[in-house]
């Protein structure tokens, strides 16, 4: 049956292998207004092709999926997938294509090769199928030296590369993939993709996924733009570069100016969409139309007209859809002394075990007061073991720990109450209200009285949560939640602030605000030390570690830890490339040492 | 230690709040247990009230009408078969349509009238030996007033010596005044130690517990703050209970609110204790769901609310004494019934006292030193 | 192969994958083996030990104001008796006094003129017996009776006075059917397979099929060819094995720890176990696909299965005692209609026409329950 349909997609190149007219979902949460996920949407996606969905938090991408996959119904229009009416036969679509989920469901408790079988006996994959099928899987995926280890115990990274392995035990008509790259590390990232590309190149594979990622949107034959339920466009990638053309800078900072700040002031200007550090610059767009006029907020930096990418029209479109909110940069009531001698944080030797195995290994850094202090690494490095270790959460197998400087380990309390904290996962209260949530931390941090009022009214505000405060904050979008939890951790005025992974998951227009928000901080003497998995953010860092198995590989500024990306094949390397070139090099050199060993 | 107090109130806040916002969390914490109260209430008796038996009477006399007659008359015993002989016994009694069979042989009014004894016998449904016991009972003491009334019409003299049976505190020995005061304490265990149990398994599973610690809470003031929610909800569980117990089925309260509140605070304080040290060694929500199964159901069916403690071998004698649920029903019993004060209570008070001191202490213990 | 054959041999090769898929979980969940093994096994050793409605010694005070002989003869009936723990004494209120504060559970008052009194044929004893346990109480006045019956008994045969007919004319002579010994253990720990069964049938798939909707392990599983009655099946069978090798681990222990005697067939016991395992674990499936949440499926399984097998399923409480509106909730339990079963084929044999009626709606009931689940569980998210 399998062989006949694929052949069937190779007849008809560009019959649309999902097609959806006048698609409409709308939800009814509790005691809330009707939310209309997606409104009367019409978009298509063709066979053997690689189609990316995009577009910022509540979009509707996952619900589209959800509707292709027959997990939901439609309350409108309609939606044909392989040329089945999706809404009145979801079991013949569901025979027919793959589905990876946003997370994937793995049995954690199953093997890698039991959780592969799971899936190829429900797909009824024939045993001579397998034997063609597994090793090809094991090598894309290069899952094969841990075939027996249980799916639980697998980094993220793995995990996603298994759940996709899962997905492809025989070779769907269409494969879905919902944000498949979330949370993961660059290296595994890359090679994620390098499957996901090579299936469509070589096997003519039809894939539609949403992704944050939107250098990945830049490498697919389509993308699909969706805004608030809405298609903003759908074509090829470079249409939406193109939007931007001509209006694209490389800024270089004035002498004794950081990227940081240039970058921050340019992206005040209301004539300006948008401006991101870059490799010690800024990339600017701006609002106006193509030669003198775009260059026109750039007076008096040095800068380039540099080729649009799919970024920066990405950026153009929505700024003409949304009237841009001016995020004014925090403002604490008092500011610290931004005295950048003072240390803030000081790890010497620090260890961490967990058994026989060593989570974090003898690793040392100082961190100054008012610095960003990024943490790079690939999922499993011990970044959350040591941010657990930096609140006191973890006790230490060994080695010092100064945190605002109080020993962590005798004096816990006291440097608890100088220290905020946002964990990677939404950890406040979910049933509790936004004001609620607030009002309990307050609480925690022994604020009370006019000095509480004070400070609720000032998170409300700075956070923009005030439409919000009476709202349930398991039922709050992502956007929200996240300025809730940063809200939260801010309340009591900490001197640092630690931030695992806060930006996984947003769309491109939260990350910026929130990187104006924590730069604002930064500036008025506030310590941030913060992980994440975008590359491009650890340019706003002053300084960054990278770890990889429990060790500080490499430590420095942006522009020092770039320096050693570079190579002959990249002579201007940009962080993602210097990182994979760190971790990949070290990785090499523990397998030499392995081997010398052995 | 005024910061201290501070804390504390704010985070019991939270608890209630997470606990009682949703409107159906908040009734499926309230409802249970009065809706409970009011079934098992009705349901939880020894006392019989509708028994079906058959009748094999041989003898056809006026005697052995009259003696019936006894029986049907009690509006306890409803004859459902007359029998024709003895082989009917087995099928009637097998099928369950009859709990008893009275079987009067043929020459019953001639023995008695000869001043003779005559037998009947009473075949009862063994099935369940404590109904058919209870059962058995009934008909002797109807039989025993038969013989009173037989014996004064007859001349004949009373017996030499009599039993006068009095019961105390319960002088119709009714088992639902023994049951539902019972349930007061049974009723809110359940809830009440999962309420705790899972409170913090889910903070543990949810993350949230991470960013409680990363404020300035103290490993005790977590503790009090989690135990003070549970024993709110446990008193209001108990009230429900109580008010079901005197408003609907109207049990006489023969002791002091005081003495009763004052032990149900310290049963709940030693129950919530118990859940906090499962909750700080369970690592997920369904290994939290498991220990406190194991402990609940022992800790519900051996507490005496069904069957007497005394009857128990000697050894799980010993083990009640660990089981919080035991002392409870004494105290709410005793104070009900029998208007017990604290000083007769002191018995039951002091172990609940010791169980909640070492509970939570070991619980604050775990907490602080519990590798994560 | 034809395309209905085939069709069939794809649905027995996704389910059987469900199967093992299942089965391998459960042998690495230690918390899933605990629930279904040792969690019965550990329910039925204390409760078979520990549960029992006979009284035995039980403490009594005896308050004798002049030891004359017929009032030592009568005690001395009390202190040969296993049924009590006597505790002999001069006055009144000091016994009054231990009966408050619950040292004894019953004062037997044997007053100053006991014997002369009796000379006359005149003679009373008194029976104070502690009333908040009115059952314990009634058991221990029938004792009581007893031991009072007996020992004017022997006087009759002695020929004294204060002998014979207590309570004569008519006697009654009784007997207990299916359980002569009269041994509460005996409808008690088939009672107690009945809790133990509700118990584990209903929390293993209330826990194990909302974890998969919690974690998120359902949304991948369904856009496969997978069909929805595949899914409830594969989770429905292993757990069955495992709750099935609870029960006979608890029917071992009844017989051999014990010694509950098992008068019907084997086969009986073994159908009719079999058809309730299905319906608790089918309550637990229903409650775990409509709830989809650990928490409050364990809080459900334990309000709905616990406490009213316990209380209404006629284990402990005579049903027929129970007024209208309750004795109708309790046909609603199939606890009910398995204590029946249950009780009848350990104690009374193959009766039939017990046996057949409540088979048939423990079968009406796994059918209706099969049903439920499978239209809760759509292959849908909302």
């Amino acid at each position: 049956m399998s062989s006949a349909s694929t052949e069937a997609g190779a007849h008809a190149q560009r019959a649309p292998a999902l097609l959806a007219r006048e698609l409409t979902r709308r939800f009814t949460p509790k005691d809330r207004p009707v939310v209309t996920a997606l409104d009367a949407v019409s978009l298509a996606a063709y066979h053997g092709e690689l189609t990316a969905l995009v577009g910022p938090d509540g979009a509707g991408k996952t619900t589209l999926l959800r509707l292709a996959a027959g997990l939901i119904a439609p309350d409108g229009g309609s939606l044909a997938v392989l040329g089945v009416d999706v809404a009145r036969d979801p079991q013949q679509v569901q025979d027919r294509i793959s589905y990876m989920p946003q997370r994937f469901g793995l049995y954690e408790d199953l093997s890698v090769l039991e959780n592969l079988e799971l899936y190829a006996d429900l797909h009824g994959v024939s045993a001579e199928q397998r034997a063609q099928r597994y090793p090809a899987l094991f090598e894309m995926t290069a899952l094969g030296p841990f075939r027996t280890r249980l799916a639980g115990q697998l980094s993220g990274g793995m995990k996603q590369k298994l759940g996709l392995a899962c997905t492809l035990v025989r070779q769907p008509e269409l494969l879905l993939l919902d944000e498949p790259t979330v949370g993961v590390d660059p290296l595994s990232r890359r090679e994620l993709w390098e499957i996901v590309q090579h299936l469509v190149d070589d096997q003519g594979l039809t894939v539609l996924m949403s992704t944050a990622y939107l250098d990945e949107a830049e490498r697919c034959s389509r993308s699909i733009v969706l805004y608030q339920g809405t298609v903003l466009t759908q074509g090829p990638p470079a249409e939406v570069a193109g939007g931007s053309a001509g209006a694209c800078f490389l800024a270089t900072p004035p002498p004794g100016q950081s990227a940081r700040s240039v970058q921050a002031q340019l992206l005040d200007r209301p004539d300006v969409v948008d401006a991101v550090p870059d490799g010690g610059r800024v990339r600017v767009v701006t609002r106006g139309a193509h030669g003198e006029a775009a260059a026109q907020p750039l007076r008096g930096l040095s800068a380039e007209p540099v080729a649009a990418r799919y970024e920066d029209g990405f950026m153009q479109l929505l700024q003409q859809r949304v009237s841009r909110e001016r995020t004014q940069p925090l403002t604490i009531a008092r500011p610290l002394s931004a005295d950048s001698g003072q240390l803030a944080v000081r790890v010497q030797r620090l260890v961490k075990r967990f058994g026989a195995f060593v989570a974090v290994d003898h690793i040392n850094f100082e961190v100054r007061r008012g610095e960003i202090f990024g943490v790079l690494g690939p999922n499993g490095a011990g970044k959350t073991t040591t941010f657990r270790m930096l609140c006191g959460l973890l006790a230490p197998s060994g080695g010092e720990l100064y945190v605002a400087g109080a020993n962590v380990r005798t004096a816990p309390a006291a440097a608890r109450q100088r220290l905020g904290y946002v964990a990677q996962k939404f950890s406040l209260y979910g049933p509790l209200t936004v004001l609620e949530n607030l009002e309990f931390f307050a609480s925690a941090y022994g604020l009370r009285g006019e000095a509480k009022r004070a400070r609720i009214a000032w998170a409300l505000q700075q956070f923009e949560l005030g439409d919000r405060a009476a709202a349930v904050s398991a039922q709050l979008p992502g956007g929200y939640k996240q300025r809730l939890a940063m809200a939260a951790a801010l309340l009591h005025e900490p001197e640092i602030l630690f931030l695992d992974e806060p930006t996984s998951g947003t769309d491109p227009l939260a990350r910026r605000v929130f990187w104006r928000r924590i730069t604002g901080l930064a500036e008025q003497g506030v310590t941030i030390i913060i992980t994440t998995h975008f590359m491009q953010e650890a340019e706003y860092c002053d300084h960054v570690a990278i770890m990889d198995g429990g060790r500080v590989l490499a430590q420095g500024s942006p522009a020092e830890i770039r320096r050693r990306g570079q190579s002959a094949a990249t002579p201007d390397p940009r962080m993602e490339d210097a990182f994979i070139a760190i971790v990949e090099e070290a990785r090499a050199a523990a397998g030499r040492d392995a081997q010398a060993v052995a | 230690m005024f910061e201290s107090l501070f804390r504390i109130v704010a985070l019991t806040r939270k608890e209630l709040l997470a606990v009682l916002k949703d409107r159906r969390a908040r009734l499926s914490l309230l409802i249970p247990p009065m809706v409970q109260a009011l079934i098992f209430g009705y349901a939880a008796t020894y006392d019989l009230n509708r028994v079906p038996y058959a009748l094999l009477d041989e003898d056809q006399s006026a005697a052995s009408r009259e003696l019936v007659a006894g029986l049907d008359g009690s509006g306890t015993f409803q004859r459902v078969a007359d029998l024709r002989s003895a082989a009917q016994i087995a099928p009637a009694i097998d099928s369950g349509r009859a709990l008893l069979v009275m079987d009067i042989r043929q020459d019953f009014q001639r023995q008695l009238l000869a001043g003779q004894q005559p037998d009947v016998q009473l075949i009862a449904d063994g099935r369940n030996s404590n109904t058919a016991g209870t059962a058995m009972g009934y008909v002797s003491g109807i039989i025993g007033n038969f013989n009173a009334q037989w014996r004064a019409d007859h001349g004949q003299p009373a017996p030499p010596m009599q039993l006068i049976e009095r019961a105390w505190f319960n002088p119709n020995l009714e088992t639902r005044w023994y049951m539902i005061p019972g349930m007061i304490g049974t009723l809110t265990l359940i809830q009440c130690m999962m309420l705790t149990v899972m409170s913090v398994a889910r903070e543990r599973e949810e993350g949230t517990f991470d960013q409680l610690l990363v404020t300035p809470f103290r490993p005790h003031e977590i503790m009090v703050g989690k135990a003070l929610p549970s024993m709110i909800v446990g008193t209001i569980q108990a009230t429900g209970v109580l008010v079901i117990a005197q408003l609907w089925f109207r049990i006489p309260f023969a002791g002091h609110y005081w003495v009763l509140y004052a032990g149900l605070l310290l049963f709940l304080l030693a129950a919530v204790g118990m859940g906090l040290l499962l909750s700080s060694i369970a690592g997920t929500m369904q290994q939290a769901m498991l220990y406190s199964m194991l402990f609940i159901m022992p800790f519900s069916l051996l507490s005496g609310f069904t069957t007497p403690i005394n009857s128990m071998p000697g050894g799980l004698q010993q083990f009640t004494l660990i089981n919080p649920l035991r002392f409870a029903i004494d105290i709410t019993r005793r104070v009900y019934l029998q208007g017990a004060g604290l000083n007769l209570l002191l018995p039951d008070l002091w172990p609940l006292a010791l169980m909640a001191a070492i509970t939570l202490t070991a619980a604050t213990w775990v907490y602080r030193y519990r590798p994560q | 192969m034809s395309a209905p054959t085939d069709m069939r041999h794809r649905k027995l090769h996704r389910l059987a994958a469900l199967i093992r898929k299942e089965t391998r979980q459960m042998v690495r969940d230690p918390s899933s083996l605990a629930m279904g093994v040792v969690l019965p096994l550990i329910l039925i050793l204390l409760f078979g030990f520990g549960l029992s409605l006979d009284v035995h010694d039980v403490p009594l005070a005896i308050v004798m104001q002049q030891p004359s002989s017929d009032a030592v003869g009568l005690s001395e009936a009390f202190r040969l008796s296993s049924y009590f723990q006597p505790r002999f004494m001069h006055a009144l209120p000091a016994a009054e006094q231990l009966l408050v504060s619950g040292k004894v559970h019953g004062i037997l008052y044997i007053p100053q003129d006991f014997s002369s009194r009796l000379a006359v044929g005149d003679a009373q004893v008194q029976l104070i017996v502690e009333g908040s346990d009115a059952n314990s109480a009634r058991i221990i006045e029938s004792y009581v009776e007893g031991a009072v019956g007996t020992w004017s008994a022997q006087r009759a045969a002695e020929g004294l006075s204060g002998g014979a007919a207590v309570a004569g004319p008519v006697n009654v002579e009784t007997r207990l059917w299916f359980n002569e010994a009269d041994e509460s253990r005996y409808f008690l720990v088939p009672g107690l397979l009945v809790l133990v069964m509700t118990l584990i049938g209903g929390l293993l798939t209330a826990m194990v099929m909302a974890r998969e909707w919690e974690r998120g392990t359902l949304e991948a599983l369904f856009v496969t060819p997978v069909r929805s009655d595949e899914i409830l099946l594969g989770k429905t069978l292993p757990y069955f094995m495992l709750a099935l090798a609870g029960f006979v681990l608890c029917v071992l222990s009844a017989q051999f720890l014990f010694h509950v005697p098992l008068r019907g067939s084997l086969w009986v016991l073994f159908g009719a176990s079999m058809l309730y395992t299905l319906v608790a674990l089918g309550i637990g499936l229903l409650i775990s696909s409509a709830v989809k949440n650990q928490l409050v499926a364990s809080q459900l399984v334990a309000l709905t299965t616990f406490m009213p097998a316990l209380m209404l399923s006629g284990f402990l409480f005579d049903l027929r005692s129970m007024p209208l509106v309750v004795r109708l909730v309790t046909y609603v339990l199939p606890a009910r209609y398995y204590v029946k079963l249950l009780q009848n084929v350990f104690l009374a044999g193959n009766v039939w026409s017990v046996i057949v009626p409540n088979t048939a709606v423990l079968a009406l009931m796994a059918t209706g329950l099969a049903f439920a689940s499978r239209a809760v569980t759509r292959k849908r998210l909302l």
